[in-house]
């Protein structure tokens, strides 16, 4: 059984996407049928997990390839909190993207490489070691690509020929890097942190360099972020997904392994590439919330918005300290359930009332209730409004930051809270307080649709009101940092 | 043993009844000889996984006198991959090659060309002896040059007659290079000659047999002759001269440089030759970048794969003793030389597909066919994640052996040209998956049988099966291995 | 002494045909060149294995052998040729033309 489950937990969604494929266009049911089975089975296996990791176990399986290449899966705590995270809004999406699309064309392609897609961010969770790791970050470009230029329109196409241009180059950076290392140390295992000392520091600082490149790409660091907007082209589960769940926390999910499990806190403080590190963090929250303001596009001034929000992890990492780890953690949580809310709630206003910009929002607050306090919710979270999810992130941020004495970072979250509250309240100021213009159609007739996001609606309030519990993501991410890295 | 007489002996008789028998057995009677030939190259394969090398010593002679055979690792590998793309060309060429669509010409001569190819092609991999490995290469040019021509148009004639140039010139230099050997050493034996007195003419006599074999490779500067003529066949004639034909003058750089003479590489001569590979990757590749022509573009990229191989030559070796992945580099070159196969006639294959639905492999014609035949598009994209050397494919598994090898013996400027290769393909595969993938079809194509849209799949399948299951061929290639393949030249 | 001679005699018909291959354009006569070239190779062969005292009779083989595989390489090379004269008329690869 040890060797057994992370297979299981992988094969929930390869199996799936491989049968989907081969599916006939208008075979619904089955096709539905075999996302959501996936998706539940995925859940439950990982709520086994989260119980036996929780008392000590480990899972391993191992599949040795060609010498020095082993694609080795192993469930630790770290991995559990990234597929958690993953397999729960998996299962939300797949309800969402079902009524999304309804009997639209090319559904089989586009469930089949979503399926692909979630086993990738799967395998990337449990990968063991820095070459799985790889090989998942890239199974994870070539299944996005499909779904990014899936409305096969020219802005879609030229979306995903972007997002290709960036990948690319970014996966050759992060080969570069693992393979430098690795002539080295030999194989790196996650499990037992490299002896580095065969490298000099010169060298040691343009591997990080490397590495930081190759998963900031994903992770969509300034000024390696130009992609992600044009993304937006896509449509609304997928930008769901790469926002909250795949790509960008893919990415995020990359800086962490790499600071702690490759170089670890201690290297990297050496080296004295934290510091740097934690400053592009910083000015790239900036940076996205000063673009994010000037969008008049609702999914724009979103994605511009997961730029800023994704560098929180990157942050937390770089600070090294505990609490500020602790922070980053729960972010890549915190984050993907607000992102994913406001995301949801962007692709109802766009499908249900042929809102797009900014503008159009007025006054949706009386005829779309559900939706509008979704996004509300989700928007106050973003800007860290007690009690909500982002105000725990921020607060240990903050804490952390203090604790790494690096006091300027404050000024950085100042900044950025208040940006936030600069590009989102005046959204919800439209959907509230602003008179509906006179032509203004839309409904919420979509339990599908508008479902998912009053569950993770709820999840941002209930993550942050029982933020104190073991079992909620601050409670995991604590248990990551006193268990793993602590001092 | 039996199966090493058979791999050699099947497809020669088979190409003979495909040519004298009665009009209606001929095809059959090719099938057959096609599905005997691959079961013998997989009962070799079988037998030298259990057993090691088997060799045989042609009339009972030992060398010098005689002529011994031998299938390692390496050539029993080569084996089986070729007995998968031809079995996966046979099964096109039924449907593209019947005289109703290919004229009656074309559809005779095809398949005891094809059969004659495989009987020389497993000739190659086998042999020992130089003059043996001539005649193999010239039995190979000379039905490669007739496949090119088959089609009789005169464009596809004139790119057989520039072919047939390069390929004689690089027989003669070859030939001079073995004529040199002999005159030193009274030898043509591999194995022998790995064990000679040096003699003053034998950097003359490889220098000749390397060049020769160059011209035939197409490497970088040698290269003019390949696009025209591996995109003037039919499909199925491309796939073969694209996928299996280089590697048999690559298998005998191989042999020559860590076999036969391992002690004339000089670290200038290894330099130039990976330099012309490293040429050969980028100018490929930004050729294959401006074509406009699917078939072109897939020919071209075959000039910049193959330049990959001859990175081998400096880096064999480069292990660093500590590390795993010993002989990763040499293993890395054949990995590239068998993934390249399959990946490049999946594309030749879908190739043929797109040409017969639609009538022109021209990009723009060729406008949103991955909604008619999602099949054939996927297998295309399948064969260009390998040959973009993306994981999990046998592209990628080569691509990291050679890199952690370059890295590994502090050569790491050849791992720009993996690396930068590797972006390149990306960028030239791109243009045709991304018109396939366009929403407005230009053309509205005709209906292709799943079968047959199924052969270039399952190819272009196998390809990414060699990197994910990388284990076991890689253990398969250490059979009969030579040392300098561990140490390095 | 005459072995030197056959020596010189396969040098000077290699030379020959590497000038006729590469000053002549009209694809029959390349093809003469490389008959040439091969044939002085072979003679070359021959007279470096009749330098000891017992004749080597490798070499012979291999001679036949060669032969055998230069005359079918020239009938598919001639065949060629005259396919390419009857479709275009010319008996000159497309970018030679002019030649000599």
């Amino acid at each position: 059984m040890t060797t057994a489950l992370p297979v299981l937990v992988l094969m929930t969604s390869l199996v799936p996407a491989a049968i989907t494929f081969f599916l006939a266009q208008d075979s619904h049911t089955l096709r539905n049928t075999l996302q959501l089975g996936g998706a539940v089975l995925k859940l439950g296996l990982i709520v086994w997990m989260l119980f036996a990791v929780a008392g000590g176990a480990a899972y391993e399986a191992e599949f040795p390839l060609a010498p020095g290449l082993v694609v080795l899966l192993r469930v630790d705590a770290l991995a559990l909190l990234f597929i958690s995270l993953s397999a729960t809004l998996w299962f939300l999406t797949t309800i969402y993207a079902i009524a999304y699309f309804g009997t639209k064309a090319e559904l089989s392609r586009f469930f089949g490489f979503f399926s692909l897609c979630v086993a990738a961010t799967t395998g990337l969770a449990l990968s063991g070691s820095l070459i799985s790791f790889f090989i998942f970050f890239e199974l994870l470009t070539l299944s996005t690509w499909p779904l990014v230029a899936h409305k096969q329109d020219k802005p879609s196409l030229a979306a995903a020929r972007v997002y290709f241009a960036f990948a690319l180059p970014g996966s050759a950076a992060l080969l570069w890097a693992i393979i430098w290392l690795e002539s080295a140390t030999g194989p790196v295992l996650f499990t037992e942190p490299p002896d580095l000392s065969g490298l000099d520091p010169a060298a040691l600082r343009a591997i990080f360099a490397l590495f930081i490149i190759g998963v900031g790409v994903k992770a969509a660091l300034v000024p390696l972020h130009g992609w992600l907007p044009a993304a937006m082209a896509a449509p609304a589960p997928v930008s769901a997904l790469l926002h909250a769940v795949a790509v960008v926390k893919a990415g995020a999910f990359g800086v962490v392994r790499v600071v702690y499990d490759v170089f670890g806190a201690e290297n990297m403080t050496a080296l004295g590439v934290g510091t740097p590190l934690a400053i592009v963090a910083s000015f790239t929250i900036v940076w996205g919330s000063v673009r994010a303001l000037q969008q008049d596009e609702i999914k724009k001034r979103l994605a511009f918005s997961t730029v800023s929000q994704v560098s929180y992890v990157v942050l937390g990492a770089a600070l090294a300290s505990p609490l500020a780890m602790i922070g980053g953690l729960v972010h890549l949580i915190h984050q993907g359930l607000m992102k994913i809310t406001l995301f949801f709630c962007a692709g109802i206003y766009d499908e249900r009332a042929g809102i797009k910009r900014i503008d159009g929002l007025n006054g949706m607050g009386a005829r779309m209730p559900l939706t509008s306090v979704c996004f509300s919710i989700g928007a106050m979270g973003m800007i860290g409004l007690p009690p909500l999810a982002g105000f725990v992130s921020k607060f240990y941020l903050g804490l952390g930051a203090l604790e790494a004495a690096a006091p300027w970072v404050l000024v950085v979250l100042l900044a950025s809270t208040l940006l936030n509250a600069a590009y989102f309240l005046p959204l919800l100021y439209r959907l509230w307080f602003l008179p509906a213009a006179s032509n203004a159609t839309g409904d919420e007739r979509a339990p599908g649709l508008v479902g998912p996001a009053v569950i993770t609606a709820a999840a941002i309030v209930g993550v942050g009101v029982l933020a104190a519990s073991p079992i909620s993501p601050l409670g995991w991410a604590t248990l990551i940092v006193t268990r793993g890295y602590g001092p | 043993m039996i199966a090493l007489i058979a791999g050699l002996t099947l497809p020669l008789l088979a190409a003979l009844a495909s040519i004298a028998l009665p009009l209606r057995a001929r095809v059959p009677a090719a099938l057959l000889g096609v599905a005997l030939t691959l079961i013998a190259s997989l009962w070799l394969a079988v037998e030298v996984w259990h057993n090691g090398p088997v060799a045989l010593l042609l009339g009972g002679w030992p060398p010098p006198i005689g002529i011994a055979l031998q299938a390692d690792g390496l050539g029993a590998a080569l084996g089986v991959m070729t007995a998968l793309v031809m079995v996966g060309v046979a099964l096109a060429a039924r449907v593209e090659l019947a005289p109703s669509v290919a004229g009656a010409r074309a559809s005779f001569g095809f398949w005891p060309l094809m059969l004659l190819l495989w009987g020389a092609l497993n000739a190659v991999f086998v042999s020992r002896d130089l003059f043996n490995l001539y005649v193999g290469l010239e039995l190979i040019t000379l039905t490669a040059v007739a496949l090119v021509a088959i089609s009789g148009k005169a464009q596809a004639i004139a790119a057989a007659l520039r072919y047939l140039l390069f390929a004689l010139a690089g027989s003669l230099l070859y030939l001079a290079g073995v004529v040199l050997t002999y005159a030193a050493h009274g030898t043509l034996d591999i194995t022998l000659l790995a064990t000679r007195a040096p003699a003053p003419g034998d950097a003359l006599a490889l220098g000749l047999m390397t060049a020769g074999l160059l011209a035939k490779t197409a490497l970088f500067p040698f290269h003019v002759w390949l696009p025209p003529a591996h995109s003037a066949a039919p499909a199925p004639a491309s796939a073969l001269l694209s996928a299996l034909v280089p590697k048999a003058s690559l298998l005998i750089v191989l042999r020559l440089w860590f076999e036969a003479m391992p002690d004339l590489a000089a670290p200038s001569a290894l330099l130039v030759l990976a330099s012309l590979g490293a040429i050969a990757v980028i100018w490929g590749g930004v050729l294959a970048l401006v074509q406009k022509r699917l078939k072109l573009i897939v020919a071209y990229s075959t000039v910049a794969q193959l330049g990959y191989v001859f990175l081998v030559l400096p880096l064999a070796g480069g292990d660093g003793a500590a590390q795993p992945w010993a002989a990763g580099a040499w293993t890395g070159g054949i990995f590239q030389m068998l993934s390249h196969g399959l990946a490049k006639a999946a594309m030749f294959l879908a190739a043929g597909i797109y040409l017969a639905a639609v009538g022109s492999d021209r990009l723009g014609d060729l406008r949103g066919q991955a909604r008619a035949l999602p099949m054939t598009g996927f297998a295309f994209a399948l064969a260009a994640v390998t040959l973009m050397g993306l994981p999990p494919s046998g592209g990628f598994t080569a691509k990291y052996l050679l890199m952690t090898a370059a890295f590994a013996s502090g050569q790491w400027a050849w791992a720009f040209v993996l690396v930068g290769g590797g972006l390149l393909a990306a960028a030239y595969l791109y243009r045709p998956l991304a018109a396939l993938f366009a929403r407005e079809v230009a053309r509205t194509p005709r209906p292709i049988s799943r079968l047959w849209q199924a052969v270039p799949l399952v190819l272009a399948a196998l390809s990414i099966a060699l990197g994910l299951l990388s284990a076991v061929p890689f253990d398969f290639l250490q059979i009969g291995r030579p040392d300098q393949a561990a140490e390095g030249l | 002494m005459s072995l030197s001679v056959f020596a010189l005699t396969g040098a000077a018909l290699v030379g020959l045909g590497v000038y006729g291959l590469l000053a002549r354009a009209h694809m029959l006569r390349r093809v003469i060149a490389f008959n040439l070239i091969g044939s002085g190779l072979f003679l070359f062969f021959g007279a470096a294995a009749a330098r000891s005292t017992d004749v080597d009779p490798i070499p012979q083989a291999l001679i036949i052998t060669g032969i055998v595989v230069a005359l079918s390489t020239s009938a598919l090379a001639v065949g060629l040729v005259v396919a390419l004269a009857r479709s275009t008329g010319k008996a000159y690869l497309p970018d030679d033309e002019g030649g000599a």
